[in-house]
């Protein structure tokens, strides 16, 4: 079930790329690999996408495959989805998940809903891609991190995309998938680069991946924070904690399977997320670990998350509301009673 | 798991009484269960042989749980040590054998505090059972012993699941291992080093003591490993989970079921020196008391009107298959049973005083069986010698009526147009308006008093 990402994997033709132009290069791919896949959303043509993902394809595949849209994600993800049940294969993009509220009727009362109300009959095979997260002084109404929302909808599948090969590998599988995707991207990921193979691989959607393996605490992560909690582990290891991070990549279905196999090993576990602590992700994540690992538990499952506030503006309180390595490294410290 | 009264949830094993291959007969005891009211013996019923233990003891489940599997009679059923092709000898000494105890939580939670490795103490109460008094035994006989050089684990044993885990897996005494945790908590850590270092071993890794049962010998010790902390989590005082079950019932009881309440006072003092005539003769120990009036009078009176006499389940009246009252008895820590006195209208006031001595005698020791709790069709409280003169009563689910008795005491009485002093009883019926109306319910009142004036109807 485990798929750690085989970046060491023996290739000997690699290539240097931010994560923006993975991205990209994993639209072109699918545009390329299936006539019927088209992008729609604000900005995506001629701007080139407010994040420069999309960059350079409206000259590339014309302007009946890389659609500009009015500002409406209803309007944006309701075609979507009607194209998807005549058999297109839209890609929508909601540029910020601040934004996909407007869209939460669409998605959870017609996408998720709609293969069950029609009985069977019409499947939504309708891709949406957002951004989430803090980290560039945007403030409160554009900084936020909306997975767990998604994560709590039955009939949509929901992917946080925050490496290299996870942005190269995800999109065509999710294309594939009869159901909705959701994939979330990290705008202040965009320009981190990357040794990668030329040739992507395939990613198994529904798995969590252990990016860095230790033997004694569990840290259970996703998003753009990974790299903030990886930075925590190396700052850990040199203190002689030995922390394997989790990326829990699927954020539905949960690959708990994963998380317990390694709480098993090392019987300790933080979970740290972006997204406000209360009633989120490291809240499902800490309360299966306790329904099914509780006999392997040497230590209260603790949990990090944003402040429950809005995100500020400024720069030190942004840094204060959200994960650091310093609070990650504190957390660790007291979980493993070496405060 | 059988429900033993309405309040019940949940039951645990306290102890087996049969084994793999015994074969049984209906109405057999095979089993020790303790519920939130008490240790209740649990009848089998049907012929068969046992073949296989679903539940081992000291295992806590929820009533419907499957708690053995029952062969035909003539079956031949693998016992566990021909299952794994064994000779059915003792282990080895050597040989690690986890133990059940057989004991209540107040127990145990003593045994906790004043630092007794219950293993090791002799079960001197009924069938072997520790109770408080060998714990105290034990411990004054530890006291001249100094204190273990490593601290008790903090409150109550605080210790991580996954310590626990370990310290079960080791046959540790969680007790003996000193926590570096928080607030002292014992960390896996803290067991791995008490491994290495050699702290005592608990007994439960010892030669197994004579009680331990062949079948429980060969429990796998991963089961007991679940099993432990189960046992070792919050104990639940006793009392205060009798408090629970009565208030849940009693809930049950006042939401439901819409009472009436009729209420009498009679004159029994001719009835008090036809006793007094009746007890003359007697040495003490067969005297009969007024209490036995009071249900024989009930169950005489329940003959004719048998819609106060069952129960009210699922929306209907069910009478009940014989008149069996159940007769409310307080305990000394608190709470109540009221066990059944099956069949009272058929018994004399002789057996019925037998039966009641019985019933009360092992209400307050432990022993009650199972059927004697859920069998009332009615149950009957006297409060008299709590000095109350008048009692309006709840009905206990899924029975409707209840019969109270106050004190007797002697009033002035109108007898024959002149005033007299009498000795008088108040007679007060509840009764489930359900099942009933006032007008039948008062017949079965008049009827008890009728009895009560003519003793020799009794």
């Amino acid at each position: 079930m485990t798929a750690t990402d085989a970046t060491t994997r023996p290739t000997p033709e690699t290539v240097r790329m931010t994560l923006r132009e993975a991205h990209k290069q994993s639209l072109r791919a699918a545009l390329d690999h299936d006539e019927r896949v088209f992008l729609m959303g604000e900005d995506i043509g001629a701007y080139g996408g407010c994040f420069a993902v999309t960059m350079g394809l409206l000259d590339e595949y014309g302007p009946e495959r890389i659609r500009d849209t009015p500002l409406s994600e209803i309007a944006i993800v309701g075609t979507a989805i009607g194209a998807a049940m005549n058999g297109m294969r839209p890609i929508a993009e909601i540029m910020t998940c601040n934004f996909s509220l407007l869209a939460m009727d669409q998605i959870i009362n017609n996408a998720a809903t709609l293969l069950h109300m029609s009985g069977g009959q019409f499947n939504v095979p309708v891709v949406i891609r957002t951004t989430a997260g803090a980290g560039r002084q945007l403030a409160a109404q554009h900084s936020h991190s909306f997975e767990p929302y998604f994560a709590h909808v039955p009939g949509i599948r929901v992917v946080s995309l925050a490496t290299h090969a996870d942005a190269r590998g995800v999109l065509a599988p999710a294309l594939e998938d009869p159901d909705p995707v959701i994939l979330f991207e990290y705008p202040r990921l965009m320009t981190m680069e990357a040794e990668v193979p030329v040739d992507p691989d395939i990613v198994d959607l529904s798995s969590a991946a252990i990016r860095r393996p230790g033997s004694d605490v569990t840290v259970v992560t996703y998003g753009a924070t990974q790299h903030t909690v990886l930075d925590a582990a190396e700052a850990l290891a040199a203190d002689g904690i030995d922390a394997e991070v989790i990326d829990l990549r699927s954020l539905r279905p949960l690959d708990d399977a994963t998380v317990f196999a390694s709480v098993a090993r090392t019987h300790r576990a933080v979970v740290v997320e972006e997204a406000w602590r209360t009633v989120g992700l490291g809240a499902e994540v800490a309360a299966r670990i306790a329904e099914e690992a509780f006999y392997d538990l040497d230590a209260p499952v603790a949990r990090i998350g944003c402040a429950e506030v809005p995100l500020p503006y400024a720069k030190h309180l942004e840094d204060a509301a959200i994960p650091q390595v310093e609070s990650i490294v504190a957390e660790v410290r007291r979980v493993m009673h070496r405060g | 798991m059988p429900s033993l009264g309405s309040g019940m949830d949940v039951g645990r094993i306290l102890e087996w009484y049969v084994q793999p291959g015994d074969e049984v007969e209906r109405g057999q005891i095979v089993a020790l269960v303790e519920t939130d009211k008490a240790n209740i013996d649990v009848e089998i019923f049907t012929d068969g042989v046992i073949a296989e233990l679903l539940v081992e003891a000291g295992v806590k489940v929820p009533v419907g749980t499957p708690l053995a599997r029952l062969a035909d009679l003539g079956t031949e059923v693998a016992t566990p040590a021909a299952k794994e092709g064994q000779p059915a000898v003792e282990p080895a000494a050597e040989v690690p054998a986890p133990t059940s105890l057989v004991t209540s939580p107040i127990v145990r939670r003593l045994a906790e505090r004043t630092g007794v490795d219950l293993h090791a103490v002799h079960g001197t109460g009924r069938g072997g059972v520790i109770t408080r008094h060998d714990v105290e035994e034990a411990a004054a006989a530890q006291r001249p012993t100094p204190p273990a050089p490593a601290a008790p684990a903090g409150d109550g044993h605080r210790a991580s699941p996954y310590a626990r885990r370990l310290a079960a897996e080791r046959g540790l005494d969680l007790s003996e291992v000193a926590g570096s945790g928080p607030g002292g908590a014992v960390l896996a850590e803290d067991v791995e080093a008490a491994a290495t270092t050699g702290v005592r071993p608990s007994p439960a890794a010892g030669p197994p003591p004579a009680r331990t049962a062949p079948g429980e010998v060969a429990a796998p010790p991963a089961a007991a490993a679940t099993t432990a902390p189960a046992d070792t989590g919050p104990a639940t005082d006793r009392g205060q989970a009798m408090r629970q079950a009565i208030a849940r019932a009693m809930e049950r009881s006042n939401r439901e079921i819409p009472h009436y309440h009729l209420g009498e006072t009679i004159d029994i003092e001719s009835t008090l020196g036809w006793l007094a005539e009746v007890n003359a003769d007697r040495p003490p120990a067969e005297r009969l008391l007024s209490a036995v009036l009071f249900i024989k009078a009930t169950a005489l009176a329940l003959r004719r009107s048998s819609d106060l006499n069952g129960y009210w389940v699922d929306g209907a009246f069910h009478p009940g298959d014989g008149i069996h009252v159940g007769v409310a008895i307080n305990l000394r820590r608190g709470g109540l049973l009221a066990p059944a006195i099956r069949n009272a209208d058929e018994r004399s006031l002789d057996e019925l005083m037998a039966a009641l001595k019985d019933l009360v005698e092992r209400t307050r020791a432990g022993g009650l069986r199972g059927s004697e709790l859920t069998d009332p069709t009615i149950t009957v409280s006297n409060l008299g010698d709590s000095g109350v003169d008048t009692i309006q009563g709840v009905i206990t689910p899924p029975q409707v009526a209840f019969v109270g008795v106050g004190r007797i005491t002697p009033r002035p009485w109108a007898v024959d147009g002149m005033l007299a002093v009498r000795r008088t009883v108040y007679l007060g019926l509840s009764a489930d308006h359900r099942a009933s109306d006032g007008h039948r319910g008062a017949r079965v009142l008049t009827a008890i008093a009728d009895h009560l004036r003519r003793p020799e109807t009794l």
